[in-house]
Order: C-alpha cells, then structure tokens, then sequence
C-alpha cells in the first residue's frame, strides 16, 4: 500500500468577493479521548451549492461533518479544537447555544430514521418545539417541505400514519422534509444515500439537486459517482485530513495531489 | 461396500446425541406443561367447590363485605364476603404501582441518559440488592419501621393499607427499574441523534422521542410490579392489619387476598366450606396474574407493531 504524503495539500481558496461562504473551518482538530481524529482541517462551503466530502472508510469525513453542527459534543471524550464560522461567529464556543445552531445547521443521517409517530407528526416535531403552535402554518409547512424533498405526491393521503411504513428511500427524503421544516441555512448530509436502492438514490439525489436554489449542501459520500454528478466542489479526506478541495470537476479530470488522483480513479491503497 | 456411502447409512454418534438432546428437552418441557396444568386444575376444582358443592352464590362471593365461612348469617347462608380482600389486594398493588412508577423511571432515565456511568456502577447492585432481600425481612422492616411511622404521623394503629402501599413499593421498585432500563436501553440510538440534531435539548428529546419510544416497554415494567405487589403474601400480611374489613381509609387494618391465604389455610380442614372459600381467593389470585399476564402480552403486541 503506497504512503500518502500529508504534507501535499491543496486547498483551492474562495475569494470572499466572488463567493460568499456560508460556513468555513480553520484548523479544525478533532479528539477523542487522546487521539486526534481529525488534523487542522481548513475548508471553506460556498453559499447555496453543494460541497462532497469523498474518502475512505474512516478518512474522517463523517467526524468532520458530525463536528459542524456540534453532534460531536455528544460523544463522551471528544473534543474539538478550532474555529467553525458561521456568519462570522465562531460556533466551537461554549458561548453558542448549541440547540438554537442546529435550527440553522440541520443534518441527515446516513440511515433513515423517521421517529416512531406520523409523517405529519415526524416533520412538525422541530417547529411545534421551538414554539409553533398555528394548525394551519404548520399544515402549510407539512405540505410545502415534503413537495420540497418531492413526497408530496406519494404521501399526502395518508399524512397521519405512521413514517416507518414508508419504504427506506421514503424514509430518507422524510428524513430531509423534516430537516428542512426549520428552514435552516445549511444541511450537512452523512452518506444519506448508501442505505438505499439505485432507484431510491436517485430520487433523493434529485431533491439535493433541487434544495441547492435554498440550501448550502455538505454532503459525505462514498460513491464517487454520485460526488461527481451532484457537487460543484468536493473535498479529498485522507487519514484524517484533508489533502485536497476544488471544483469538483477539477479533483475528478486533473486533480493535483497524487493521492486524490489515485483515489477517484480507483488506484487507491 | 464403499465406506462413505457406508457411514451415510448409518446414524453417526453426533446424530443420536441430537436426538438424545431433543427428548430431554421435549421430556423438560411436558413435565412443566404437566405441572401448570396440574396446578390450575388443583385450584380450580377446589375454588369452583365452593360455588357447586357448597352452593355460595358467586355474586355474593365477589360483591359481599362480611368475611367468616365458619358463621351463618341471619338467612343461614355462610359468610363468605370477599370484597375486602379484593379492595385490599387491589388497592395495595394500584397504590405502590402509583409511587414506584415515577421513581422508576427517574432512576432509569439517570441511568440510560443522564450519567449512565455512574448510574450503573451505583444502582445495578442497589436494584440487584433489592431484588434479593427476602420479603420477610421487608415484612419486619416495615413492621418495625412503617407502621410506628405511619402510627405516629396519621394516627390510628398505623396497620393498613398504606404501609402495605410503602413496603409493595421498595418491593416493586427494582423490578419496574430494571424493565424500564430495558426498554430506554432499547431505543435505537438515531432517534436520539435525529432529534438532538433538530435542535432539541436533551430533556426535550428525553420527554420527545426516547420515553415516547419506550413507553410499551415501560408499561410492561409497571404491570410486571403490579403482578409481583398482587402476589406479595408475606410482607403485606405482616403491616396490613388482617382485618377483613372494608377499608374506611388508607390506614385501617385491611387485608388482602394473599394475606387471608397465608394466616387461615393452615387452620381450616380440607374439604370444608371454610377451606374451600380459601381455595377461591386463590383461584381468584391465579385468574388475575393470568391477567396480568395477557396485559403485558397485549401491549408487546402493540409495541410491536408500532
């Protein structure tokens, strides 16, 4: 197995003129326990398009993700060093409620998991605790999300039944309607395709598609294909770090580390 | 003959200890079979005696207060009332079901969600130890303590239901813990994850998601405490008073099914009215913790399904 050199990194900077960021990194560290898991990671997310995180299993791409909305923090021993700014405050504080962030920074998970209650119930979960109470805002808003991660058609006659009689790729796009009732600024998705069937896949690679006009998208995938066809950048994890982020177009024609170049086109390891 | 087609002829060592091992377990399971079947026969023809041999109406069994199967009444029918102890049993299991549920799931939201750590190398051998105190020693204890207490705070004997109620609670505590660790335990570790991510606090997704999730399970705890506190003989009989009265309130003697059975089943001569009346309550007492049984059944199922 060749060795990677991790000092050949390669980060494309976003001009702040050009292109507003909606969420940026620097040196992120992350611990566990003594461990550091993640190594000074730096990586700017342009505004309303979608970034891929591609690498390995256990490059580290699902703990960075995991780290940006603070999910980390619920793991016993972890620790996250660095800076997270989001509208130029730095959300790796103890300052920032951490429960109000996650209205603005929502997540879906790599499998499916709808809680035991309706599907109306499912998506008016997050607004009815923050407070909404109106019957006809949050019907408006059950009806407008799920057109939204494009369930609409199939689940509107049956809204008060329960969510897990849905079919796995259903269960997924639930999963999205549901993160999007908060109307967050972004949406950091873990591998929320592998899961599921071809068919399924596509269907919620096509919602992505059409959340991007609202929504900045940091996706982590596994399928390079799908990196490839969805993202307009993508980030190269390696061992923790990450060693390259372009135009996706760039990493996957003419990438510059020799260690992205080997992984996307099938060389790696 | 060729030697392999010869061994597949023959039954081998390893198939007959199958075999072997098959009937023990099939002989394990018809003796017990044999033995429940036994025991509900046992009681059942002698508490149905008392309807057909000894002809006590079965409505006056269930719904009449005056309990003496040795003294005719004015009409020379035999005083056979068992209402009281049904009030009491009843009245014992629904009370501590009442106060132990809350504690019990206190306890094991601590020790699922708060501070598992902690919680287990705390309350795993405090619930283990409860489990394992006889109930004699729960008796005394409640003889010696509860009642003086209840004697001094509420005035009266300090023999009643209440103290029943306290003693059936410690007694039924462990078990309802236990059963609802289980079942937060069970809660699938997304949903947590789902709802913390939706910008729920820990409590929120506490009361939200995961006790919303466990409640079958947790309802099959209680109703496992509650069948426990119903056949709870010893302990009761020694706080509650035997008295088989009415209750007029939570601190008169009372006495329930089991305490009856325990304190006048050595004194009665088989076959006798007074003997068959007993042989009733117990049937009575077999009927409700089948009950109890169908109950926990019935919400797995529903659980289940959701």
């Amino acid at each position: 197995m060749d060795n990677y050199s991790l000092d050949d990194i390669y980060i494309k900077p976003l001009d702040s003129k050009e292109h507003e960021l909606a969420l940026s990194t620097e040196d992120l560290k992350v611990y566990y326990g003594d461990k550091e898991a993640i190594h000074d990671v730096s990586l700017p997310f342009e505004r309303y398009k979608i970034t891929a995180l591609i690498g390995a299993s256990g490059s580290g791409k699902s703990t960075y993700l995991r780290s940006l909305n603070r999910m980390n923090d619920l793991i016993p021993g972890a620790r996250v060093d660095g800076k997270i700014m989001y509208r130029d405050l730095n959300i790796n504080s103890a300052k920032v409620d951490v429960y109000e962030m996650r209205k603005h920074i929502g997540m879906v998970f790599q499998q499916p998991n709808p809680f035991a209650k309706s599907i109306y119930d499912n998506i008016t979960f997050a607004p009815r605790q923050f407070g909404e109470k109106n019957k006809e805002k949050l019907d408006e808003m059950v009806e407008q999300t799920l057109k939204q991660a494009a369930l609409w058609d199939q689940v509107k006659d049956k809204l008060h039944t329960s969510a897990l009689a849905l079919s796995g790729g259903q269960q997924q796009r639930l999963c999205i309607a549901r993160a999007i009732a908060l109307q967050p600024d972004i949406l950091l998705m873990d591998e929320p395709a592998s899961a599921l069937d071809p068919i399924s896949t596509s269907k919620v690679e096509d919602t992505l598609m059409q959340l991007k006009d609202q929504y900045t998208i940091i996706i982590v995938t596994h399928n390079m294909q799908q990196a490839a066809r969805i993202s307009d950048y993508t980030a190269f994890f390696y061992s923790g770090k990450a060693l390259e982020f372009d135009d996706t177009k760039t990493i996957f024609t003419s990438p510059r580390i020799k260690a992205t170049n080997d992984y996307v086109s099938g060389h790696f390891g | 003959m060729d030697p392999i087609k010869e061994s597949l002829l023959k039954t081998s060592k390893a198939a007959k200890k199958e075999k072997k091992g098959k009937l023990i377990s099939e002989f394990c399971i018809a003796l017990i079979i044999i033995a429940v079947v036994a025991i509900f026969y046992f009681v059942a023809s002698k508490g149905l005696a008392t309807f057909f041999t000894n002809k006590i109406n079965l409505w006056d069994f269930l719904t009449k207060t005056d309990w003496n199967p040795g003294v005719k009444d004015s009409h020379g029918h035999p005083e056979v009332g068992a209402l009281p102890m049904i009030v009491g049993s009843f009245g014992v299991t629904f009370l501590s079901a009442i106060v132990a549920t809350p504690f019990a799931i206190g306890t094991a939201i601590f020790m699922t969600e708060i501070s598992p750590k902690r919680g287990y190398r705390i309350m795993q051998p405090v619930t283990e130890l409860l489990v394992g105190i006889p109930s004699v020693v729960y008796g005394f204890i409640g003889l010696s303590v509860v009642v003086p207490f209840i004697r001094r705070t509420f005035g009266g004997s300090g023999f009643g239901i209440l103290s029943g109620t306290f003693v059936l609670f410690v007694m039924i505590l462990p078990t309802v813990t236990s059963m609802s660790v289980d079942a937060l335990k069970a809660v699938p570790r997304h949903y947590r994850e789902a709802s913390l991510a939706l910008g729920a606090t820990r409590w929120q997704t506490i009361y939200r998601v995961v006790l919303r999730a466990a409640t079958p399970g947790i309802l099959t705890g209680i109703v496992f405490g509650m069948a426990r506190a119903f056949g709870e003989a010893l302990a009761v009989q020694m706080v509650i008073g035997n008295a088989a009265l009415l209750p007029k309130n939570l601190i008169s003697p009372a006495s329930t099914l089991t305490s009856v059975l325990t304190s006048g089943i050595g004194n009665t001569v088989m076959g006798s009215l007074q003997n068959n009346a007993l042989w009733s309550l117990a049937l009575l007492l077999l009927l409700m913790s089948l009950f109890f049984n169908l109950v926990v059944r019935w919400i797995g199922k529903r659980g289940a399904v959701k």
